[in-house]
């Protein structure tokens, strides 16, 4: 009985346990996306009989002689769209796209009353990059592309939206690679061990099976998984496999097979004695002089950075002080929970160059640390990403393509490694969990006389970013604010947990929690209002910025537009909501900064090509994963060469088409791959040559404000928070697409928000993740999500091209400590442990 | 997910077939959204075309295999059939697939079908492999967090529900919005005025607390003491403390509105 997919009979029959996910996409379908794999996400809804179901959890052998529509199927034959994918792409209801497709389909299927009713009926939906708001617009028909004048400036649509919407964008894995082999590993169950042996014997005599891979067949070479330009910024810990395993999760052996199902059998059959060695779980336990090492074979404490460090005399601006405040703050692990998995697949082209195609932020520092580990010279290896759904920093790291580059390398033959979601959860990495204690003084009359932060960094069995992380989350936090007398003690430690790494606001977030509690509270105690009290201490226009510690000097502040924010602030109050009989309403605000760009370097390179008939074609490096510096990147070509962004074909995120990109993170789309840009489309206009090139190295740096403001409601009965009203203001300089700016916003506000109320990952007490998929994880769902009004401060940076500044990861920072400082004000406690669920909040207010 | 170990569909099943192995296949929801790697067949039911809602003068009878979306399509109108569809999880997409019987044998604390089945006095209809049949109350059906009174090869045919429904009070206590259940409280007012309060979600499997009539907030406080601390659930999706104390306001307000 064949499966009728999109009005064509397919005969092969599907495997007996196979989902109508995995069918449907071996039969071409790749639009039906792997999100969760487990009847969450809804990335992977299509239709059966006309009714929606998620495909993953779907039997295939069910769907034979039933009737399948995927998103490939919704448009008409002629090609036009169906109404629902025409409203997606006119609202531009996606970023990264991965779970469109999931929710057109939805939405397709909705009855009137489903649609009156949104956050149930997409309970079932889940984006990580949106906020809901541009997905509600699609669902309401609400158009938000809009062109007129210059392409800078315009609410222009990303260029990918046509394939986002129709299925047919490239992510990872969405492409036919004849005669895969299927990469599946096994994990450490013990928090730290050494391994003894590895009996593969059984493992290799399961039918299918090419390769097994241990530590024996792994490069002795240590790397860090964390991709910078400066490699020297991490330790180099990590090996491919080790002979020692240092977290549960731990890769341990991998297998190599000619389908999934083989691959994981012989996993389940390879033997392994482990010594278990004593671990360490927690940073403070990892001070101590006799804990466990993590990294014994290296060094000989657990530290992996520090700074201790002073501006003016800490002890005399407390004595000037009428006020002092002193609390401590905990942020937990939170997943980045970017809807595509890590992974990657890897072949030889034609040539015998290594290809890795990889859900990555950083195609050219992953092929530096490929050819580096294999001694395979840079030409030699070619790292490319197609369209990359999602990172948040997560993809900041090279995960899974060293061991893909190893199999190939070995069996000569195209090779496939993508996580699964339970691997994202305790086989990749985490925001760092951080304690934050924070001491201040104030004088009444406002002055800010001493600021003392003790910050204690978890990075987990692995450095990845762990000195960073605490370098930077120490400094614009602080350096906001002109206090004359301040010191910072921070230190980061291993444990044997699983590892930290990048992650959106890169530490600056669980530091900006824990200070602008602190000042929210002591504006309380000094009787000042919380915004006049900012207006008194933050950086003004021509101030230096300073924080304890060295710091690189090329930062500066070329555009300020943190006074507009705090108005708009300030403007908040004279709003009104109604709060439901007997619950306790209460307002908070809080503010941050960030660097534009990090600091040491950060460089792209751009090639614009006239290619005849008013087009042009322009590479650029950075990947595309719904920060949208693609649509930006089309925008200031086509102004600066006289046409319209839609004559702009984009090469990117391949290690073929520029010589160089350090990648898309540290919030660099728009103020260091855009000056690329802008340069190369200058040099081809002013030369008239056939091509024009650009390059940027990053540096001097601007910094970019926001403000985050929250009124709230709370049910003393049950600790039920409800967001009655949330205003972000946001200085990113000049506004490049507004569409797009406010998506960022309104996405970051969104995903600080999942970590505020509702995200933690959980270990339990052997150091095992005990949250390993998004029921037990919980994503915001669109019913969670308030709408959040975005402003603009009107400012032009004097660095940023044409006065642009960042804007991706910053939106994120001072949404947890506006909302604790929220919920300070209606429950009259100070909460300083994130997420503030209700039950959580409840225990607070009734001491229980 | 793909259930890599699985070699064989058996369609449709029948009692009497299960081996070691095997798994019964209600609508795939449930089984598909984890690794079963000890799983090596699936004996799929609903192919077996047993017809979801039967109404007979004495009750009615929902097959195991009944769709979420059937019995909300078919017996919907019930405000406490549709508050228990609604207190799922899962998506009106996941009801299209899910079947009663699948949520009640995967004996979550907060499958909403076990509060439903619970509340309404429903018996459990259970085929052993040699045809033989008895019955089990829903209420104890569930006897811990993922366990069941189901032995080897044995299956969940059907729930039988009493012909009146009687009138309801509920109320639902949760983290987030639609998330996961955390407290699902049903309150039942028999016409002859007996008051039954079930207690689910908050607690490892479903209590059911009877009453002749609406007791006094005494007498309800005094009989929620039976639920030891230890009996609520203590995971990420509420602490026990806050579970418990919900149990006590919502089941006040369930006390209140059905004594009106």
């Amino acid at each position: 009985m064949s499966v009728e997919i999109n009005g064509t009979a397919h005969e092969r029959a599907p495997r007996p346990g196979q989902c109508l996910r995995t069918y449907l996409r071996e039969e071409g379908c790749t639009g039906v996306k792997k999100g969760c794999d487990a009847g969450d996400c809804g990335a992977c809804t299509v239709h059966v009989d006309g009714e929606p179901v998620h495909s993953c959890v779907y039997p295939a052998f069910r769907a034979q002689g039933r009737s399948v529509t995927t998103i490939e199927g919704l448009a008409s034959r002629s090609g036009e769209l169906h109404p629902t994918q025409q409203a997606f792409l006119d609202a531009q209801g996606f970023q990264c796209g991965f779970c469109t497709a999931g929710l057109i389909m939805t939405t397709a299927a909705l009855t009137d009353e489903q649609r009156a009713d949104l956050p149930r009926s997409l309970k079932g939906n889940l984006c990580r990059c949106t906020g809901y708001r541009a997905i509600g617009d699609a669902v309401a028909g609400t158009c938000n592309v809009r062109s007129s004048g210059p392409a800078v400036g315009s609410s222009l649509g990303a260029p990918a939206g046509p394939q986002v919407v129709t299925g047919s964008a490239r992510y990872t894995f969405d492409v036919d690679v004849p005669g895969v082999l299927h990469l599946k590993v096994l994990r450490s169950p013990y928090a730290h061990a050494r391994i003894v042996s590895v009996d593969t014997a059984d493992a290799l005599r399961v039918p299918g099976v090419e390769l097994v891979l241990t530590h024996k067949d792994a490069p002795e070479r240590l790397f860090s998984t964390a991709q910078h330009e400066n490699v020297a910024e991490d330790p180099a810990d990590t090996r491919v496999l080790d002979d020692v395993v240092r977290f549960t999760g731990q890769r341990v052996a991998a297998v190599v097979a000619v389908s999934e199902a083989a691959a994981e059998e012989a996993c389940r059959r390879l033997h392994v004695r482990y010594e278990i060695l004593p671990a360490v779980l927690d940073p403070k336990s990892a001070l101590a002089a006799d804990a466990p090492l993590v990294h014994g074979d290296k060094q000989d404490d657990n530290l992996v950075g520090e700074l201790h460090a002073s501006l003016g005399d800490a002890d005399a601006g407390f004595a000037a002080a009428d006020e002092i405040y002193e609390a401590t703050f905990r942020t937990p692990r939170v997943q980045h929970a970017a809807l595509e998995t890590h992974g990657a697949v890897g072949w030889l082209d034609e040539d015998g160059r290594l290809v890795i195609r990889s859900s990555t932020q950083t195609p050219f520092l992953t092929r530096r640390a490929v050819a580096s580990l294999y001694d395979l010279p840079p030409d030699r290896v070619r790292v490319l990403a197609g369209r990359v759904g999602g990172g948040f920093g997560g993809k900041q790291e090279m995960l899974a393509e060293d061991l893909v580059a190893l199999a190939v390398l070995r069996t000569g033959r195209p090779v496939k490694w993508e996580f699964t979601r339970p691997e994202q959860f305790f086989g990749a990495t985490t925001r760092h969990p951080f304690e934050v204690t924070v001491k201040a003084g104030a004088a009444r009359d406002g002055t800010l006389t001493a600021m003392q932060l003790s910050v204690l960094v978890d990075t987990g069995a692995y450095g990845n970013h762990g000195a960073s992380v605490m370098f930077h989350g120490c400094h614009e936090s602080v350096a906001v604010y002109k206090c004359a007398n301040m010191r910072t003690d921070a230190r980061t430690v291993y444990t044997n947990t699983v590892p930290a790494g990048a992650f959106r606001g890169y530490g600056l977030g669980q530091v900006t929690f824990a200070v602008e509690s602190v000042l929210d509270e002591l504006s309380r105690r000094i009787g000042m209002d919380p915004v006049l009290f900012r207006e008194l201490n933050v950086v003004r226009d021509g101030d230096d910025l300073t924080a304890p510690g060295d710091h690189v000097d090329d930062l500066g502040i070329a555009s300020y537009g943190l006074d507009q924010c705090l108005e708009r602030m300030r403007a908040c109050r004279d709003t009104a909501d109604t709060a439901p009989d007997g619950w306790l309403v209460g307002e908070g605000m809080a503010i941050a900064m960030i660097a534009a760009g990090p600091p040491g370097g950060h460089f792209a390179d751009a090639t614009i090509r006239a290619l005849g008939s008013g087009r042009f074609e322009l590479s650029v490096g950075t990947a595309e994963f719904g920060n949208g510096s693609t649509t930006v990147h089309a925008q200031i070509a086509a102004d600066e060469l006289g046409t319209t962004p839609d004559k702009i074909v984009i090469r990117q995120s391949d290690t073929d088409v520029v010589r160089h990109d350090t990648g898309a993170f540290a919030s660099t789309g728009v103020v260091v791959a855009g000056e690329a840009v802008l340069r190369a489309a200058r040099d081809l206009r002013v030369t008239g040559g056939e091509a024009g090139h650009g390059h940027f190295d990053g540096t001097p740096r601007s910094v970019a404000f926001n403000a985050q403001w929250f009124r709230v409601a709370v049910d003393p009965a049950t600790g039920e928070l409800r967001i009655l009203r949330s205003v972000h203001s946001a200085d990113a300089g000049t506004v490049m697409n507004p569409l797009q700016l406010r998506g960022q916003i309104e996405g970051g506000v969104a995903q600080a928000l999942g970590a505020t109320l509702s995200e933690h990952l959980d270990l339990d007490a052997t150091g095992a993740v005990t949250t390993t998929t998004f029921r037990q994880y919980h994503l915001p769902t669109y019913a969670d999500t308030p709408a959040t009004e975005v402003h603009f401060a009107a400012t032009r940076d004097a660095i940023g091209p044409l006065g642009a500044k960042s804007m991706s990861e910053s939106p994120y920072n001072p949404v947890a400590p506006a909302l604790a400082n929220a919920l300070r004000d209606a429950i009259g406690r100070r909460m300083t442990e994130i997420p503030f669920t209700a039950d959580r909040i409840w225990q607070a207010m009734h001491h229980r | 997910m793909d259930l890599h170990t699985v070699t064989e569909v058996v369609s449709p099943a029948a009692p009497g077939m299960w081996r070691p192995g095997d798994a019964w296949l209600g609508g795939g929801t449930a089984l598909f959204g984890e690794p079963r790697p000890s799983i090596s067949r699936l004996l799929d039911l609903p192919s077996a075309g047993w017809p979801p809602i039967t109404v007979r003068d004495d009750g009615l009878e929902i097959a195991a295999t009944c769709t979420v979306a059937t019995l909300f399509r078919t017996l919907g109108t019930y405000d406490v059939v549709a508050q228990c569809c609604h207190a799922f999880l899962a998506s009106f997409k996941i009801w299209n697939v899910a079947t009663v019987g699948g949520n009640l044998c995967a004996a979550l604390p907060a499958g909403p079908m076990i509060s439903l089945g619970a509340a309404l006095g429903g018996m459990c209809r259970l085929l052993d492999p040699s045809g033989g049949e008895r019955f089990v109350p829903v209420a104890g059906f569930v006897t811990g967090e993922g366990r069941t009174v189901l032995r080897e090869g044995e299956l969940l045919r059907s729930i039988e529900l009493p012909a009146v429904i009687p009138r309801t009070a509920f109320r639902r206590g949760s983290l987030h919005r639609h998330g996961r259940s955390a407290v699902l409280l049903i309150g039942a007012l028999d016409r002859d005025g007996a008051f039954t309060l079930t207690v689910t979600a908050a607690t490892r499997r479903p209590w059911v607390l009877r009453f002749d009539e609406v007791p006094s907030p005494e007498g309800l406080d005094a009989a929620l003491r039976a639920i030891g601390p230890s009996d609520y659930v203590d995971d990420v999706h509420g602490h026990p403390a806050w579970r418990a104390h919900l149990t006590g306001y919502y089941a006040e307000q369930i006390r209140t509105e059905l004594s009106r």
